[in-house]
């Protein structure tokens, strides 16, 4: 499998799109026991683009943080089609730092076209709210794991995705920019996001050719409940693992996964 | 880097005369010795325009201190973006420079400082790799030598021809700014127009005191972008520094002739720790 077979990075793209593909919060139901939802930023509001708590995975407590869409049209328009404000990244901050507080690893679940473009979202720090996010998860002192289930929409994506270990799903994808915006810029035209789609090598497979993931889970011929599964069973080995590190060698690693990210003479 | 002399020279190929400038805003006719003694601001006007990496050094660090790091770093095109390498051909020819920042170390009103420019000459300053590098490598830098960092940014945002690789650097600087200023050093960034994107969402607005420039844009979404999707009208003077400090998004505004002023007191207020 690899980005010359049969199934094209468009079809990639509008896969990892589809309304009927399981977001954050189906992995929550499926995956998490005793999860009790926790609202707000505590500064202003509460996004519903991103849901979060606490829980158990396999009887190991643990902090969950996931982009969700919703699934009727009534939940999509309250979900802001899950491209969170600021305060979604806040919560998300707030909630990382209460896991750090009480050392039980983050789980992240990014699916999500970018982060909302609006007026009220400039007034409220757009910004400012991802650049947080990076800057703090950069040294919280607990384990991250980042899956992306979806489509992993440029920087409001990655305000979720700096962590230890990054999954992406077979069929997700992980981009700086959207095949269709980048197709208009530079060819002035968004009905070329085909070709742009190829070549901005976003699908699961350029990814973990990159170094940039760690981990495809395999979605071919298997249901959305054996794919949770599969992702399941990872996270737990991966947490078992990660959780024995020291705190210093943990963030050091962490600094390494990006650090070495980058291809210059 | 490059005296202003030799900078001139190089961009007009030999001929130490450069056209005058011209005011997009008034239309003014600006001979170069003029604009560079006025700082890039217009004599009629007051527009402030977009200074060059080698034009920022010049009026803010001591003369003669300036010591580039990394000058010659170049891009490997990562993603094997079509027609992008003639791109970094072409940025290269035209601005002087092999990327969109210059880094090195400098004294303020002789106060030690590491100091990165962006540059907009070069495809708009916007972020691949080279850029993340050079920047996370001048803070690592920093962290290592007990310097404070400054700053000045203009970028487009993530450039888009290196994929997930450019997307990536804004952890990656996050990174070594969160240890730079985890070991207590100061980082004070200077938003100039435009500021924009992955940029703003990431280092930019990462500083310990954070200053802009008069009316400079400074957003994470474009507004184009932010028009089409919502339909809505933006408000005037939308997105500017001024809109940004009332928002509560940056320390200040300070005029560019006063620049280097205020950056030396701020220093010298947090000049207590020795360097190593």
């Amino acid at each position: 499998m690899g980005r010359y077979d049969a199934v094209t990075p468009y079809e990639r793209v509008q896969a990892a799109r589809n309304g009927h593909r399981p977001m954050g919060s189906f992995y929550i139901d499926h995956m998490i026991d005793d999860f009790v939802e926790l609202h707000g930023d505590r500064r202003f509001g509460d996004d519903a683009a991103i849901v979060a708590g606490v829980g158990y995975l396999n009887r190991m407590p643990v902090t969950v943080i996931a982009m969700e869409r919703g699934n009727t049209i009534e939940e999509r328009m309250e979900r802001n089609f899950g491209c969170p404000e600021p305060e979604g990244y806040r919560k998300a901050l707030r909630l990382m730092k209460q896991a750090e507080k009480f050392q039980r690893p983050v789980i992240c679940f990014i699916g999500s076209s970018g982060a909302y473009c609006g007026i009220d979202a400039e007034e409220r720090g757009q910004g400012l709210a991802i650049a947080e996010n990076l800057y703090e998860m950069m040294g919280l002192t607990t384990p991250i794991i980042s899956v992306v289930v979806g489509e992993g929409g440029s920087g409001g994506a990655l305000a979720l995705g700096v962590c230890d270990v990054a999954v992406m799903l077979e069929n997700a994808v992980y981009s700086v920019i959207s095949p269709e915006g980048c197709a208009s810029i530079l060819w002035k035209d968004a009905s070329k996001a085909p070709d742009a789609a190829e070549h901005l090598r976003l699908t699961s497979f350029d990814l973990k050719e990159f170094d940039v993931i760690e981990k495809i889970i395999p979605e071919e011929g298997k249901s959305p409940r054996e794919i949770c599964s599969s992702l399941k069973a990872f996270l737990i080995d991966e947490l078992n693992r990660l959780t024995q590190l020291p705190k210093d060698e943990l963030l050091n690693k962490r600094y390494e996964k990006f650090r070495k990210i980058g291809a210059f003479k | 880097m490059a005296s202003i002399k030799e900078f001139i020279s190089s961009i007009t190929k030999g001929n130490t005369e450069q056209p005058p400038r011209v005011c997009k805003h008034c239309n003014t006719e600006i001979p170069y010795t003029e604009y560079l003694a006025n700082q890039g601001v217009c004599p009629s006007c007051g527009t402030y325009f977009r200074l060059r990496a080698v034009e920022r050094l010049d009026i803010t660090v001591d003369k003669g201190s300036f010591q580039e790091i990394d000058k010659k770093l170049r891009s490997k095109d990562p993603i094997g973006f079509p027609d992008y390498a003639e791109k970094l051909e072409k940025a290269e020819k035209l601005s002087g420079l092999t990327e969109g920042v210059v880094c090195g170390t400098a004294k303020i009103s002789g106060f030690d400082c590491a100091v990165f420019v962006m540059d907009s000459a070069f495809m708009m300053g916007s972020m691949g790799t080279v850029v993340g590098e050079k920047i996370t490598r001048l803070f690592e830098k920093a962290t290592a030598l007990n310097l404070p960092v400054i700053g000045f940014i203009t970028s487009g945002g993530a450039r888009m021809q290196e994929g997930i690789f450019s997307l990536m650097q804004m952890a990656k600087i996050s990174g070594a700014v969160q240890r730079h200023s985890a070991a207590g050093n100061l980082y004070i960034p200077v938003l100039t127009d435009p500021t924009t994107g992955g940029i703003t969402a990431s280092f930019a607005m990462q500083g310990d005191i954070i200053i802009a420039e008069p009316k400079a844009l400074i957003g994470f979404a474009g507004q184009r972008v932010i028009e089409q999707t919502t339909g809505q009208k933006l408000p005037a003077g939308f997105q500017r520094a001024e809109f940004q400090l009332k928002h509560g998004f940056v320390d200040m505004i300070e005029e560019r002739p006063r620049m280097a002023y205020t950056l030396a007191k701020l220093l010298a207020l947090h000049a207590g720790k020795k360097t190593k």
